[in-house]
């Protein structure tokens, strides 16, 4: 099949970006969407074009490191990280928009290639249970109710790709932060700092200019994890309850 | 073969102590020196990568006090490729009372790694597993639970016990993130540097030891030099060498091949695991390659038809008309034949024709059975998120029609050259993880890496790097020093060149290349002939890329194609390597097949009398034959025996 692309190209974070059109002749209904990328790049790099920089690693959905717009959807329209979508969800013929997650938070560092550097921050601030190495209780010593660890379960599986943050229209990382607080936050061992965690968090979150949650749920319906809208309530009532009791760190 | 390499004086681990196994890492924790806490403000160790060996050690070392700078080329420490395993961790911690032990876990591993690991410090793997458990739980990490609240655990290939820990499908990542929370904590408490998007691309090495790198800025392209008392590689494998493999895009060799440029001696190049079960290659495009778990082996029947250039439908094949091959020639062990037999079950049967898919390099893994007797939902609740990942990738409904699978290229066994404390031949460079070569000889079994990385990670390096750090800390260094200088004008010069020669090829086109001699000649099974023409052809191949290839924009950006021609230029050296020492190895044992050396029936055939020993290499110049430095492997407490699954 022949697609069209319009893809942004930007050639550093101060400069100014814009959207280029090529076309991509025989794509393999096969191929990967990164795969599909992969040959646009050969075929620039032969003819003398820089190619198009785009973040990627594993390719098989769990690093988190890919993630563009794909016309208008985070990741595309599949429901899954933009290296696993291929083109046999695509037709001959179709024009295809691409463009980098787009958030202040996340400013641009080349055409697709965003800074998630807030991510970490977040995680920074209180995303951890200070358990340092050696200090370890034998594993069997507190049992955890397996609806617990089920539900820290899926809310751990993210994997911090920023789809949440490009889906909201207020460029919150509200869903990524949640899904934190609810990881840690249905263990036992998470208890102790449940608290502070949630405030701490929160602040930095702010601080990073991502923008407020105003229960929207596009962050939700393009997570390619499936983490739930609901961790967001329980962030809520850990960051209700943290401050009715006021004492943080 | 003296050409190609020369014999040099053998080599020994001095730190492992003697005496009875079980109390050998207790007497070297014991006489390793310590550094006080306050001193160990004064000390600073960088740390090379991220994964489950590189954030645990650093996570580790910057709570006990140290100054840690850590460094990894993706844009968080968490998207590090560990995060992709998918079984489980082993740990003899017998809670499922079937006969588990620790000495159980040394014996399944020995035996697993075909006789060619260290006793020692396997022993010591097989302790440590415990500890990691519990680390692990500590940290929040959600481990699969039963309904009492205790863990839940499975079997896996190779042994008869429930040992192995696990979190649905993606243990990889949930361990990483315990490792990565405790890493960014330190980062929040000031004893960690974090350096994310910088490459390693030189050692420092001053007055014999190991003393900082040369690293690239990715997003400025700046060269800096940065300083410590020790250098630690937690880099990951090469198994990118083939370019098509399991591993990231992004994994590669260049930290690891510099340090032994610089001295490091690289041992068992050759010992690659092929894993059996991987979602075959659909066509030129390919950019790698994705693992199904082997669980599936569980339930699922591998065949192909018994005709060579049979195109039918496989739905539409009789059963007579199917040689389901593994039962056949493996009767006592079937579809649950260790990974490297399976895989080389596979390559013979395609090598006659009887491959199906596109190319004929493929294999058929039916469920068919396996619904009819568990019923559609047992599978689906098994094996659901598999099916639907394969689903994904090939647009084909695995309940409806057979699987294809074929093996790729899954974890390298051989790395950098370590003594018991995990220290290389250059003093103050540390390898830890699939960077080094010490646990899994020439085969590992599944759920062993995740517990080597955090074993390494976690407790054997923060134990044995003290004996080193104790003499430090070591004179002051600036860019201006000699070798630092040196060292990164040379990364300058080699930048330039590659940005300078604008060629015809792309990076990823010679990297396909060597690939595919790699796979050829150096993959499932090896040959004198066939090492020989890969050896000539690598040769050519690298010449050609330094005079034809084509990258383009300049350092001073994000540049992705000149990070890629870097590595590639290093997987070029190392290729040839890993023929030397293929050939070299005229015995076939785990991963390493040298058709030269089977039995009457086709079965691997171990040389113990010439072999028992680990090939560390020493480098002596691009194209030049390196110096083999050998290391007598005994077994006093595993039975050396040659493997039977028949």
């Amino acid at each position: 099949m022949n697609i069209t692309l319009r893809v942004w190209r930007q050639k550093g974070r101060d400069d100014e970006g814009r959207m280029v059109t090529y076309k991509v002749e025989d794509v393999n209904p096969d191929m990967s969407f990164l795969e599909m990328l992969d040959v646009l790049n050969e075929k620039l790099t032969l003819s003398g074009e820089d190619p198009v920089a785009f973040d990627h690693d594993c390719r098989e959905g769990i690093c988190g490191a890919c993630g563009v717009v794909i016309n208008g959807v985070a990741h595309g329209p599949e429901n899954t990280t933009t290296c696993q979508l291929h083109m046999r969800s695509f037709k001959d013929g179709d024009e295809i928009t691409i463009e980098p997650w787009r958030a202040k938070a996340f400013p641009v560092v080349k055409d697709l290639v965003v800074d998630r550097g807030s991510f970490d921050r977040v995680i920074q601030a209180g995303g951890y249970i200070s358990a340092p190495t050696g200090t370890a209780p034998d594993a069997h010593a507190t049992p955890v109710p397996k609806a617990d660890a089920d539900r820290a379960f899926d809310a751990a599986t993210c994997i911090g790709c920023g789809a949440c943050v490009a889906a909201c229209p207020n460029a919150s990382g509200m869903l990524f932060t949640a899904a934190k607080i609810t990881h840690l936050g249905s263990m036992p061992q998470g208890q102790p700092e449940r608290e502070a965690r949630v405030i701490n968090m929160i602040n930095q979150h702010d601080a990073e200019d991502f923008g407020g949650c105003t229960n929207i749920g596009e962050c939700a319906a393009v997570c390619p994890k499936g983490i739930p809208l609901d961790t967001i309530s329980q962030l809520n009532r850990d960051l209700l309850g943290a401050l009715a009791s006021s004492k943080p760190e | 073969m003296t050409e190609l390499y020369t014999e040099g004086a053998p080599i020994a681990d001095e730190k492992a102590p003697a005496g009875p196994i079980n109390e050998r890492w207790d007497k070297r924790r014991f006489s390793a020196r310590l550094v006080n806490p306050a001193n160990r403000r004064k000390l600073s160790v960088i740390i090379v990568g991220t994964g489950l060996a590189g954030a645990s050690a650093a996570a580790t070392m910057g709570e006990a006090g140290y100054h840690v700078k850590s460094f990894c080329y993706q844009d968080s420490p968490r998207r590090a490729h560990s995060i992709a395993a998918q079984g489980g961790i082993n740990a003899a911690k017998n809670y499922r009372n079937d006969g588990d032990s620790i000495h159980r876990l040394f014996y399944d591993t020995v035996k697993g790694g075909d006789f060619r690991s260290r006793e020692s410090n396997v022993y010591r793997l097989s302790q440590v597993s415990v500890e990691i458990i519990d680390q692990c739980v500590a940290q929040g990490v959600p481990f699969a639970r039963e309904y009492g609240g205790l863990l839940d655990n499975r079997s896996f290939g190779g042994v008869q016990v429930s040992r192995t820990f696990y979190a649905r499908g993606q243990t990889g990542q949930q361990l990483l993130i315990g490792a990565y929370q405790a890493l960014e904590r330190q980062v929040a408490a000031g004893t960690v540097e974090m350096n994310t998007r910088h490459e390693m691309l030189e050692l420092i090495v001053v007055d014999g030891r190991a003393r900082g790198i040369v690293a690239r800025d990715m997003v400025t392209g700046e060269i800096e030099t940065h300083f410590a008392d020790a250098v630690v590689l937690a880099s990951g494998g090469y198994g990118n060498v083939f370019f098509l493999s399991t591993n990231a895009m992004g994994c590669n060799v260049t930290a690891s091949w510099r340090a032994h440029r610089k001295g490091a001696h690289f041992a068992n190049p050759c010992y690659t695991q092929i894993h059996p079960t991987c979602i075959p290659v659909s066509g030129e495009y390919q950019s790698k390659l994705t693992l199904m778990s082997e669980s599936l082996r569980n339930d699922g029947r591998i065949w192909v038809p018994k005709e060579t250039g049979d195109q039918r439908d496989p739905r539409e094949i009789p059963e007579d008309e199917r040689d389901y091959y593994l039962e056949r020639i493996y009767p006592s062990f079937g579809n649950l034949v260790p990974r490297d037999i399976a895989s080389r079950a596979a390559k013979n049967v395609c090598d006659e024709g009887r491959g199906v898919g596109p190319g004929g390099l493929g294999v058929y893994l039916d469920f068919a059975d396996a619904i009819k007797r568990m019923g559609r939902p047992a599978v689906e609740a098994k094996y659901g998120n598999l099916f639907d990942m394969y689903q994904r990738i090939t647009g084909e409904n695995p309940y409806e029609v057979p699987m294809r699978i074929y093996p790729a290229v899954h974890y390298t066994m051989g790395g950098l050259w370590v003594d018991y404390d995990l220290q290389s031949s250059i003093p103050g460079l540390f390898v830890t993880g699939e960077a080094n070569f010490s646990d899994h000889g020439a085969n590992r079994l599944g759920a062993s890496a995740l517990m080597q990385g955090l074993a390494d990670g976690y407790f054997v390096l923060p134990n044995t790097i003290n004996d080193y750090l104790a003499d430090g800390p070591f004179d002051a260094l600036d860019e201006t020093t000699p070798e630092a200088k040196e060292a990164a004008d040379s990364v300058r010069a080699r930048i330039d060149k590659l940005l300078s020669i604008d060629g015809e090829r792309t990076v990823d086109s010679i990297h396909k290349e060597l690939g595919h001699i790699m796979w050829e000649y150096c993959g499932m099974e090896r040959s004198e002939e066939g090492l020989r023409k890969a050896i000539d052809r690598i040769r050519e191949l690298r010449e050609e890329f330094w005079t034809n290839v084509k990258v383009l924009g300049s350092n001073d950006e994000l540049n992705q194609a000149l990070e890629k021609a870097g590595r590639v230029a290093d997987f070029l050296e190392l290729g040839e390597l890993m023929c030397i020492d293929a050939l070299h190895r005229r015995e076939s044992c785990g991963g390493h097949f040298r058709a030269e050396s089977q039995t009457e029936d086709g079965e691997a055939l171990r040389h113990d009398d010439e072999f028992a020993y680990v090939a560390a290499w020493e480098f002596t110049g691009t194209g030049e034959p390196p110096v083999l430095h050998k290391e007598a492997l005994e077994y006093e407490y595993v039975e050396m025996k040659q493997r039977s699954y028949k």
